[in-house]
């Protein structure tokens, strides 16, 4: 049915790092994505300055960066964690992310007891102002399915393991409110800048997947 | 409606296949219907909890074999087609046959950044008290709605405590079918994992955002 077998919401059949569809012949998606387009531009119904505006925002300027930064400040400053967890939605927006499927925050701190997870189980829920567009693996089933059921057999394949005391919490985004991990602070951070502790944060590590980076993964990354 | 968006559970999918420094978009036309579909959305003529019904009205066989993307354009074709916007032709030779129909509004390029800054609230003046507080014990209600609903099939009818008030939101179940937002009081209910599951998982517990109509006061145990 589909050329895009790679990314398909089921069981994926190829590797998901398999793109290859740039520069090649027009795919049939190409061709009735660009029909649509043409019509709709044609009733009227959008402006085709809007869509490069909203392509460049989701493309460009948000993204887990964004996050990061929310995530430094509160390693940073005691004062601010609070307020994120009091209420992420204003402490988030005092950094002037707001918005779109960021409108109802809460943040989630994760704890040498506690570790959160985050999933859509229905369909992709993901706060964008503060992480960008979800990745394909988390608006795939594999994903979706399993995250509720044996969040720890997820974890192993992002490549690792809590320890066994540890509660894994499971957040399903069934409604609009939309959750951030606050992940703990690395070993060996003190001192350093919010800007320097925001390099550390990955995307991952926000979502509940991964952990942030050491300042020796850092240096790794240098070499 | 018990669609295959619903994953929560599955088993069958296998691993999670992350992809190392993902771009956004993988493919040209995906952008174009991110885009597009944001930009239908702002026009007014639905609400995304209609979008969200639309893409899980796709047979399951087809969901599961089709890109999220790909999903997307589906569920804006059907919506296309359901408010009269577009004929099937139309959409398939992408040249305007009728008149255009009256939209509410179109965004334009200036009011993009704006509007995604603003987002849409879903928080409403709450109709009354809310039933339930923190620390109550509740049970999901059983509901199989043909159509659009919030609960995933796996904490239907499960015992689990409060441990969140989001307020009034509105209800997806009404806006979703033109019923109007019909606010409720929305809690995230925290459930023991072995209520969901049984033995059968790794998870410590699982929260899920419900409205209150899909709480009840649990039933009495067993004589």
């Amino acid at each position: 049915m589909s050329h895009d077998d790679h990314h398909v919401v089921g069981p994926a059949r190829h590797h998901a790092g398999a793109h290859d569809h740039e520069g090649s012949a027009l795919s049939e998606m190409d061709l009735r994505v660009r029909a649509l387009e043409s019509l709709l531009t044609e009733k009227g119904y959008v402006d085709p300055a809007a869509l490069d505006i909203l392509i460049e925002t989701y493309e460009h300027k948000v993204g887990p960066h964004n996050g990061a930064r929310v995530v430094a400040r509160a390693w940073s400053d005691p004062a601010y964690r609070q307020w994120l967890l009091d209420d992420a939605t204003s402490a988030i927006a005092s950094l002037g992310y707001t918005g779109r499927q960021g409108e109802h925050m809460v943040a989630l701190e994760n704890t040498p007891a506690v570790h959160n997870m985050v999933v859509c189980t229905l369909c992709s829920c993901y706060p964008w102002p503060v992480l960008g567009l979800p990745p394909v693996w988390y608006k795939s089933a594999p994903y979706r399915s399993r995250a509720v059921i044996d969040p720890r057999g997820v974890l192993k394949e992002f490549g690792f393991e809590l320890p066994p005391d540890v509660e894994v919490r499971v957040w399903d985004s069934t409604a609009e409110v939309r959750y951030l991990v606050l992940p703990m602070r690395p070993p060996g951070t003190d001192g350093m800048s919010e800007r320097a502790l925001a390099e550390l944060v990955t995307r991952d590590s926000m979502i509940g997947t991964g952990l942030p980076k050491t300042p020796d993964d850092r240096k790794q990354d240098a070499i | 409606m018990n669609g295959a968006q619903d994953l929560g559970g599955m088993q069958a999918f296998g691993p999670v296949q992350p992809e190392a420094d993902e771009p956004p978009f993988h493919v040209n036309w995906e952008r174009r219907v991110h885009a597009l579909t944001l930009a239908m959305g702002a026009t007014g003529k639905w609400n995304i909890d209609m979008s969200r019904a639309a893409r899980e009205s796709l047979p399951p066989a087809q969901y599961l074999s089709s890109s999220y993307y790909e999903i997307w354009f589906e569920g804006l074709r059907k919506l296309l087609l359901a408010t009269g916007l577009a004929t099937a032709e139309e959409i398939e030779t992408g040249v305007s046959m009728t008149a255009a129909a009256p939209i509410p509004r179109v965004l334009m390029a200036d009011q993009v950044s704006a509007s995604l800054l603003r987002g849409n609230p879903v928080d409403r003046p709450a109709p009354g008290e809310a039933r339930f507080a923190i620390g109550d014990v509740v049970q999901t209600r059983q509901l199989h709605p043909l159509t659009h609903t919030r609960l995933p099939r796996y904490c239907r009818g499960k015992r689990g405590q409060i441990v969140a008030l989001h307020g009034a939101h509105v209800c997806p179940d009404t806006n979703a079918t033109g019923q109007g937002e019909q606010p409720q009081w929305l809690y995230t209910v925290r459930f023991g994992a072995a209520e969901l599951w049984g033995e059968n998982t790794t998870a410590s517990s699982v929260c899920v955002d419900c409205w209150e109509r899909y709480l009840e006061i649990p039933n009495a145990p067993a004589a």
